[in-house]
């Protein structure tokens, strides 16, 4: 009863979001009816559609988590799309790199040290944060060009193969692949597996409650003798890790190596999932097949109705918006919910 | 004499930094004066899109409201200037038209955070989000402009050695952006529009007592904030790139916000910031010019962004933002 109660703000959000797209769908001259039965066709039908929709989803569960994640400790993570980058390229480096080692040993450690690396990444702006008051929401999109600048500057001159035009790493060994059974893949199960994770450790560990003491009242948290500083630096790593295992899988288990560009627009995924869930570690899975499920059918929508894909990042906006504001959902439904998460107040804060 | 040396050892960094931009400006300059002055003319120019938007952070935090939707009210207002502008074939119908929808993101913005109460940071993001997929969605290959803004020539002073190439010798926002920064400064620091608008940022309860309405001064900033972010977004779409490009904002909204607090909340210190981050960028043409790093491109692409985090880590604790930034105003 009372998952059907928390899930009634998201599903409306989502049902005013497809109302305001059909509008916008009938007025650039196509019909709205055509443009969702093509949707839920291109992502559900079948097991080749369903597993692409998975597929896609995998990725989107990883940055949603990154950012619900950061948001228990009243942290805005906008750069998943750097962590995710560097686990992407490193991911894909340790994958052509190592060779001769078992796929039990291989694809793990290609996975581990892609995030890894993305952890690193995303501790440069706790450490900023937590030493000198930098906010986190200018320091993470500064890192996002940072990053890709440096992995383009990686993929160029390190890693690229001789001889090869594009920007891009060799194909990993076999050893380091992340296999899809069928249609459907591992790489989907592995990100579901740090959701219910990440669950635990919020909500069954000491350190999951100083994270959400800290979110919800940082000067009491500080009071009550929990290191501030210290959630705040290991919270951005822990999120940063969370992000760069979506590049990981992305590499390991869909390109097949590393290609810059190739996972472009997924950070700012991430934020819709994450507050489509309401920072719930486990409803970002669904609320990640919704948008993946948007993505994988845009084009067959474009072909079969004669939308412009972009519709479904316009949908996606106006899902965000309804979400943010409650209020706007609280004309159609009674809710005493409180009303999710709050990060506007630690704006320039030391 | 005392003052002086008082002033001397007290600004130390500052006169170092200043040596040292000049040093090297001359030094990428090849010592002439030629490739001098154009790397301080493309400072000026690359600073124009940040001071623009740094005043519209200024005006929406001096009264109390974070504004990270400064990239998506910038993005929005170069589509629509440029969809006008290349629909009417008029280009003052095209700024007319961005400055119009940069007021309306800005009066969004105030919906979202003022009436509706919502976080203000994701109130942002959603400004941000929703610009990047309605451009892309609207956006129509093959449309062009009836040209660029025009370069106008301002008669004598233009004549003047470096400062005339520098300063007179500019297309109309350029201009229009100086004269705001004096005009925004002027009016928050000197008249009581100003006084109220600091006074809502500041203490919104107290100014509420002494009879200022909270609300109508943050609608009020949001929108003239939003309207100055929509001639950033037109001067990038018809005066410097004369097109539209999916994402062209490329984060200048985002340096913007670091702009304004470098420049603590204040539009002359901003102008100053502005000019530090458009100085990075001007450098990385004459670098290219030279031949400098062409190897390397990303390295000097980085710089930007590498110098906004470093001038945020090192300067935004001595900076001190208005007292109420961020929380929702609720009149008890």
């Amino acid at each position: 009863m009372s998952v059907l109660r928390s899930a009634l703000i998201p599903l409306i959000a989502v049902t005013l979001a497809l109302v305001v797209g059909a509008i916008l769908i009938a007025t650039s001259g196509s019909s709205p009816v055509e443009a969702y039965s093509a949707l839920i066709e291109g992502s559900f039908f079948g097991w080749e559609s369903f597993g692409t929709t998975l597929e896609k989803a995998t990725p989107l569960i990883m940055g949603g988590l990154a950012v619900a994640f950061a948001f228990k400790a009243g942290l805005f993570n906008i750069g998943g799309q750097g962590q995710l980058l560097f686990g992407a390229l490193i991911a894909g480096a340790v994958g052509y790199g190592f060779t001769g080692l078992p796929w039990i040993i291989h694809m793990p450690l290609a996975l581990l040290l892609g995030a890894v690396a993305g952890a690193a990444w995303g501790a440069i702006p706790g450490i900023l944060k937590a030493t000198r008051g930098a906010h986190e929401v200018i320091t993470t999109i500064m890192l996002n060009f940072v990053a890709a600048n440096m992995a383009e500057w990686l993929a160029t001159k390190v890693w690229r193969k001789e001889g090869d035009i594009l920007v891009r790493t060799p194909i990993i060994e076999d050893s380091a692949e992340i296999p899809t059974w069928g249609h459907v893949p591992l790489g989907f199960f592995i990100a579901v597996a740090f959701a219910l994770a990440i669950w635990f450790l919020l909500q069954r560990t000491t350190f999951g409650f100083e994270i959400r003491s800290v979110g919800l009242n940082p000067s009491a948290a500080g009071y009550a003798g929990i290191s501030v500083k210290r959630i705040i630096v290991l919270t951005m790593t822990i999120s940063g890790f969370l992000a760069a295992i979506g590049g990981s899988i992305e590499t390991l288990g869909v390109v097949g190596r590393y290609e810059p560009g190739v996972n472009a627009g997924l950070g700012f995924d991430g934020i819709t999932i994450a507050l489509l869930a309401r920072t719930h570690p486990i409803a970002v899975i669904p609320a990640a097949i919704l948008i993946a499920a948007m993505n994988a059918s845009a084009s067959l929508m474009q072909f079969k109705a004669g939308v412009a894909p972009e519709i479904v990042d316009v949908i996606e906006a106006l899902i965000l918006l309804f979400v943010a504001t409650p209020i706007i959902v609280r004309w159609f439904v009674k809710s005493r919910q409180d009303d999710g998460v709050s990060v506007g107040a630690t704006w320039g804060s030391t | 004499m005392t003052t002086l040396a008082g002033r001397l050892v007290r600004y130390r960094w500052w006169l170092v930094v200043i040596i040292g931009i000049t040093a090297f400006t001359l030094f990428t300059g090849d010592f002439r004066l030629d490739p001098t002055t154009a790397i301080l003319a493309a400072t000026l120019r690359h600073s124009t899109p940040l001071v623009l938007g740094a005043m519209c952070g200024i005006l929406s935090e001096r009264s109390g409201v974070v504004n990270i939707g400064i990239e998506g009210q910038m993005l929005m207002s170069a589509f629509a200037g440029f969809m006008v502008a290349s629909g009417s074939q008029s280009l003052l119908m095209g700024v007319a038209a961005g400055i119009t929808v940069g007021a309306l993101m800005g009066a969004a913005l105030a919906g979202l955070s003022v009436t509706l109460k919502g976080d203000q940071i994701i109130a942002g993001t959603v400004l941000n989000i929703a610009a990047i997929g309605l451009t892309s969605f609207f956006f129509t290959q093959g449309r062009s402009l009836p040209g660029k803004t025009p370069i106008i020539r301002l008669g004598p002073l233009a004549d003047l050695p470096v400062i005339g190439k520098v300063f007179f010798i500019n297309p109309p926002i350029t201009y229009v952006s100086l004269l705001l920064v004096v005009a925004l400064w002027y009016a928050l620091f000197r008249t009581t529009w100003g006084l109220h608008t600091r006074a809502v940022g500041e203490h919104p309860s107290a100014a509420e007592t002494v009879g200022i309405s909270v609300v109508r001064m943050r609608y009020l900033n949001l929108i003239l904030g939003g309207a100055i972010a929509g001639l950033a977004g037109a001067y990038l779409s018809l005066e410097a790139v004369g097109s539209f490009e999916r994402g062209m904002t490329n984060g200048k909204g985002f340096v913007a916000l670091a702009v304004m607090i470098f420049g603590r909340w204040n539009p002359v210190g901003a102008w100053g910031a502005a000019l530090l981050f458009g100085y990075t960028n001007a450098i990385q043409t004459q670098f290219q010019f030279r031949g400098w790093f062409t190897d390397h491109p990303q390295f000097v692409g980085m710089l930007p962004f590498i110098v906004t985090i470093i001038v945020l880590a090192g300067f935004v604790g001595r900076a001190r933002p208005p007292a109420s930034l961020g929380q929702p105003y609720d009149r008890e």
